[in-house]
């Protein structure tokens, strides 16, 4: 789309996509001006969530991704129906997104740095993991470990996907095991956990990156807030399962704002570059 | 998928009925199984970083002549036992102990036997504070390589992820009532029509497809282990009996392969979960190579 018939598109839209009301401090902002900033909230920072393509546009060097395993789609193992059936609401979430299934793995460029690259969709079924995200998680992995690439995941995802039963649940270990292979060739995995990332999703790859990252104000853990409140009756902290909660308590290595995430992505992949189990620098060799 | 579907709708009324029976407290647990089939076991405790929790067992023993490091999740029989096991629900630190056991295991070259009989990881503040997802993530990639032998007996109820962390297993038994889930009946009952009514949840059971048949037709599992007529809780005693055969059988098979060849096998096998259901024409490549 030209950038002319963007506007149109934009002068003719409803006023309530002209404006976006921010959820962390409820006021109005022109969206345009949000989106410049990344759909970081300009009044208090407030990170809002992206889109796939989004994620993408904000993350990689323009032009470089190239998408792998786009064609796989997920069939109906259970014939899983409560009231739809599962292949109508794969179809809605396809009209939806655009996409057939909840992840887009490909390879792309950081600052000129080449990488394997898997981003998730929270719109496609709350982001669910059945055996397509495993699938291409799993080969993501494997091709990086060939190609001998550093692997960076965005998650948002409420886990595992019911209507694929223990077919999901079990793809939680076949990511473990295409990363354990990773882990034998030293090639680094860097996970970021974006807003939410919970269940079997949260309980497995998000939390086995070399390094773990998080965006500010995520929500991250393994069982559900109302969960938790049902079964315990407790009163749960204001920030309970955030981000900051999260580094606070010795769970992630880090919270990356937006706007420093592309740089620092980079600047973390020289440092643990693939493969060079190399020799110490000169300097350190010489104590100086 | 019509057969699919007619399948559910059949085994409605059957898979809850099997849940109910695996949940019954009366079946043989953990502890059951390794008194049964193993000599001389020492328990071992702790995650040496916060505390011991009893909602899994750890420890090392043998099995025939042969040692081995055992783990499992274990409910309790009576009122206080289940109580003092928070129910086999199991903290942060019962996973850290699980996996301080994977890692001794394959330091020493012990093959690893774990018994999975849970409805789930504790939910709650203290197990989400210390860290719930990272330690479940943690023992599944410390499984996927281990250079060891590992069998894993689903027993009882296998609920979600706190199921799965002891089950990255090169052999996975299961035992004919016991059954295996990506979430409870109740939970999925309580997602999918907000209220957890008695038919809603046996109507969830028999569409989550958790019972031994279907789990063993979707490749999930290896083998399905008898039980005594009337079920495990009929005749505890011959329950530990039939699955000791069957373990025995498993162990036997991959005690001939090489460290390697352990860790490639497991590895392959899960990354072969679920390529058999991808849509036709999309499952070329998969799979790791080399
Ligand atoms: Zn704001």
């Amino acid at each position: 789309m030209t950038s002319s018939t963007t506007e149109a598109v934009a002068a003719r839209a409803r006023p309530e996509e002209l404006w976006v009301k921010c959820p962390g401090c409820g006021q109005i902002a022109f969206r345009k001006e949000v989106e410049r900033n990344l759909n970081v909230c300009p009044k208090c920072g407030h990170h809002l969530r992206l889109t796939l393509e989004q994620r993408l546009a904000v993350t990689l060097d323009p032009g470089s991704w190239r998408e792998l395993f786009a064609d796989l789609a997920p069939g109906d193992p259970l014939g899983f129906a409560d009231a739809k059936p599962y292949p109508k609401r794969l179809e809605e979430a396809r009209r939806k997104t655009g996409r057939l299934d909840a992840v887009s793995v490909g390879l792309g460029r950081i600052e000129g740095r080449a990488l394997a690259l898997a981003v998730m969709d929270f719109g496609f079924m709350g982001g669910s993991m059945g055996t397509v995200v495993g699938e291409k998680l799993s080969r993501l992995f494997e091709r990086a470990a060939q190609a001998r690439l550093p692997v960076v995941i965005f998650s948002t995802s409420g886990g595992a996907r019911m209507q694929e039963g223990t077919l999901s649940l079990m793809q939680m270990a076949k990511v473990s095991c295409a990363i354990a292979r990773l882990r034998e060739r030293r090639l680094p995995y860097l996970s970021v956990l974006c807003d939410p990332t919970t269940g079997g999703v949260a309980a497995s790859f998000a939390m086995q990156g070399d390094l773990n990252l998080a965006e500010p104000g995520a929500l991250i853990g393994f069982a559900g807030r109302r969960v938790i409140e049902q079964t315990t009756h407790e009163r749960l902290p204001e920030n309970f399962q955030r981000a900051e909660f999260m580094l606070a308590h010795g769970m992630l290595d880090a919270i990356v704002p937006r706007h420093l995430m592309r740089s620092t992505l980079a600047r973390l992949l020289v440092l643990l570059a693939p493969g060079r189990r190399r020799a110490l620098a000169p300097t350190v060799l010489a104590g100086g | 998928m019509a057969a699919g579907a007619k399948r559910s709708a059949q085994s409605t009324g059957d898979a809850w009925e099997r849940v109910k029976l695996a949940r019954d407290p009366a079946r043989p647990q953990t502890l059951d199984y390794i008194n049964g089939l193993c000599q001389g076991f020492f328990e071992l405790h702790g995650d040496r970083c916060f505390r011991d929790d009893p909602a899994i067992v750890a420890g090392l023993g043998y099995f025939g002549r042969q040692p081995v490091a055992l783990v499992g999740h274990q409910r309790g029989h009576s009122t206080a036992e289940r109580l003092k096991r928070n129910f086999g629900r199991p903290h942060p630190e019962g996973y850290r102990k699980a996996a301080r056991l994977f890692e001794l295991a394959e330091r020493f070259g012990l093959p690893v036997i774990t018994f999975i009989d849970t409805q789930g990881a504790e939910p709650g503040v203290g197990a989400e504070e210390r860290g719930q997802a990272e330690a479940i993530a943690r023992c599944l990639v410390l499984m996927a390589r281990l250079e060891v032998p590992v069998v894993s007996c689903v027993v009882g109820e296998g609920g979600s992820g706190g199921a799965l962390a002891l089950g990255v297993a090169n052999a996975i038994l299961m035992l004919e009532n016991a059954c295996y889930s990506v979430i409870t009946p109740e939970g999925c009952a309580a997602i999918l029509w907000r209220e957890s009514t008695p038919e809603n949840v046996a109507r969830a059971a028999g569409m989550l497809g958790l019972c031994a048949p279907e789990l063993l037709r979707l490749a999930v599992v290896d083998e399905i282990v008898p039980e005594p007529g009337g079920g495990a809780q009929a005749d505890p005693e011959a329950a530990v009996r039939l699955l000791g055969v069957v373990l025995r059988r498993h162990l036997a098979r991959l005690a001939r392969l090489g460290p390697q060849k352990l860790r490639r096998a497991r590895q392959r096998k899960f990354a072969a979960m679920g390529v058999p259901f991808l849509l036709p024409g999309a499952v070329a490549n998969s799979g790791p190579s080399g």
